[in-house]
């Protein structure tokens, strides 16, 4: 099920300006990849380009191979949708659908698509992706509550899950703590070690205990000045990037010397 | 002059007290000066010997003095502007609301003498004096509203979709800018339009029901597409990416996720057009004529609807000026209680539809 990434040669735009530039990282299969760097250096931009929900933006384009177990995701002849449906997203900020209860945010992405499905089924579906999202013991009880009354850690754990309940090969993770208490993190962050098993995972994360903690490889994005491209400046396991890194602004940044 | 009724309170406050300690003015003071000034007012219009526009504006400006002055010399400057204020703002809140209840006031008074079965029963056919009623009119008024809410809707939410979903750039500028010009279309062009549209189309002399619906879309188009554009761009984006993500595609994200988000705010709004143009008089009266039987088919000749009614019962009275003049009266209350109840529905839609919370 988890795929590699090999992304070579990435140009990304916003219009005319140049967001990321010459991005070249392969991403291991069934690990998690954490991606760090300060603010407005293009690591969400970048991440965003590997489902192709960076040109849902108006004017927004992208350079470059982004190849999934040998094909292309910019090939001609590839549909963004069927992209999406094969690289799962969970964002910064819980977003479970207010119009759905808990049950029908988890099978959110089998419904709006139409895909037919038996009651029981679909019961196992929910079941199985509220436990692998370990939201299942505090919600089995209130499926058909709104999604929107629970609180924020559990509102992120349902997004996941409702993004695990399409079985994709990828789950791309936009700062997915960054909104939440530390006991939701570490929930979170256990739920990922759990994942990686049968997810490729990529993470954003400003918090780089973090990266440290959950993850395998680590790639540290940086950019020169305002209105210059961001790049990718260091791709390393992760024990490496935080103690003994080949890059000098690497260093600097993790040991919060920058700017 | 002490404000303070307690007797064993110190007069010189402790000067260790953080905030400073003000003297205020009896809870009902204001409100008694206000009254005060008020009757002032009305004595001094009645020795000058006027009328009652000149009672309420003496007694506005002296109740309105004598708050501020008090409040001036017992609270201070801050207050007594404060207490200006509030006086200056609920004068204002009175006028507007004159007009308002003074309307309710006579349409209910001289209404309600026709209010009763018959009006609601019967139509105008062979009646030349009293009895008859507004049956073929109410019927024609909502069968119209209905057909013209039935082009409108459509078109405007499919425009407003198209305008926040897809749209951008000089087309998305040129259509919201003649969306706006349209809002301020008056109504008699909307009718002389469809007039000349469907003469052209049919002839001379056509006269039908749907041509009035056709002048309505014309005015309701343009409101639905506003509402309804503000409405879905409330929708949060991070919705539509959360579906976009899964891999659900565009168009899917739109009807299964950002109408159901917002179909509380849609339905409000709809409903809002829909009571914007019930009451339309103009553009019925050119399309779709009148006639004092009823007619139910759109598509056959003319209709009777509320407004024309009310009109011509109120220009073309009869052998008995007085039941004429009620029922246009009538019909005039009538459709007032059809645009209350038009509001009312808009509440209960918002209130029904809106996303639950479930804390």
């Amino acid at each position: 099920m988890a795929k590699r990434i090999e992304v070579s040669d990435l140009n990304i735009y916003y219009g005319d300006f140049l967001a990321v530039e010459g991005v070249n990282v392969a991403i291991e299969p069934r690990s998690i990849t954490a991606l760090i760097g300060p603010s407005g250096c293009g690591k969400s931009t970048f991440l965003r380009s590997l489902n192709r929900m960076h040109e849902v933006i108006p004017g927004a384009r992208v350079e470059g191979k982004v190849v999934m177990d040998g094909q292309d995701l910019y090939g001609a002849d590839v549909d963004p949708v069927d992209v999406r449906r094969h690289v799962g997203m969970v964002f910064q900020r819980p977003n479970p659908f207010p119009t759905m209860s808990i049950y029908e945010n988890v099978l959110a992405g089998n419904r709006l698509n139409s895909r037919r499905m038996k009651k029981s089924e679909a019961d196992d579906v929910v079941e199985r992706s509220l436990r692998g999202a370990n939201l299942w013991n505090e919600v089995k009880d209130r499926l058909d509550r709104p999604g929107s009354g629970l609180s924020g850690g559990q509102q992120q754990r349902l997004c996941i899950a409702r993004a695990i309940a399409v079985e994709p090969d990828v789950l791309l993770m936009d700062e997915p703590c960054s909104a939440l208490d530390p006991i939701s993190t570490l929930a979170i962050e256990d739920l990922m070690t759990e994942l990686k098993d049968r997810f490729t995972i990529v993470i954003v994360t400003h918090n780089m205990q973090q990266a440290a903690r959950v993850s395998e490889s680590t790639g540290f994005f940086n950019l020169n000045g305002v209105g210059q491209p961001g790049r990718l400046i260091e791709f390393n396991p992760t024990e490496k990037i935080f103690s003994n890194p080949d890059q000098k602004a690497t260093e600097d940044y993790i040991s919060g010397r920058f700017g | 002059m002490s404000t303070d009724t307690r007797p064993a309170a110190p007069a010189p406050v402790p000067p260790s007290r953080p905030v400073r300690v003000e003297r205020r003015l009896p809870r009902l003071a204001p409100l008694g000066l206000y009254l005060a000034g008020l009757a002032l007012g009305a004595g001094v219009s009645a020795l000058t010997g006027s009328g009652l526009a000149s009672t309420v504006v003496y007694g506005v400006v002296l109740g309105t003095l004598a708050v501020y002055l008090a409040a001036r010399s017992v609270e201070g400057r801050r207050k007594a502007t404060d207490r200006l204020v509030t006086c200056l703002v609920t004068t204002a809140f009175a006028l507007a609301m004159v007009p308002l209840v003074s309307l309710v006031w006579t349409v209910l008074g001289n209404g309600l003498a026709r209010f009763d079965a018959t009006f609601f029963t019967n139509s105008m056919f062979r009646v030349v004096g009293e009895g008859g009623g507004a049956y073929h009119a109410i019927l024609g008024t909502l069968v119209i509203t209905a057909l013209a809410t039935a082009i409108s809707v459509p078109i405007g939410l499919m425009t407003a979709v198209y305008l926040v979903e897809y749209a951008t750039g000089r087309l998305k500028r040129a259509i919201t800018f003649f969306v706006d010009v349209m809002t301020g279309i008056p109504s008699i062009v909307a009718g002389l339009f469809a007039f000349a549209l469907f003469t052209l189309l049919f002839g001379n002399d056509v006269r039908l029901g749907v041509m009035g619906a056709v002048a309505l879309s014309v005015l309701m188009i343009p409101v639905v597409v506003r509402s309804c554009e503000e409405v879905l761009k409330l929708v949060p984006n991070e919705l539509r990416e959360a579906s976009l993500a899964l891999g659900v595609p565009k168009w899917r994200t739109i009807v299964k996720v950002v109408l159901p988000t917002a179909i509380a705010g849609l339905g409000t709004g709809v409903t809002l057009a829909v009571a914007r143009v019930v009451g339309e008089t103009a553009p019925l009266l050119v399309t779709v004529g009148l006639i004092t039987g009823t007619n139910l088919d759109p598509f056959d000749g003319r209709m009777a609807t509320l407004p024309v009614f009310a009109y011509y019962q109120l220009t073309q009275p009869g052998t008995d000026t007085q039941a004429f003049l009620d029922r246009a009266w009538t019909a005039a209350l009538v459709l007032i209680i059809l645009v209350m109840a038009l509001n009312v529905v808009a509440r209960l839609i918002s209130r029904l539809l809106a996303p639950k919370t479930g804390r």
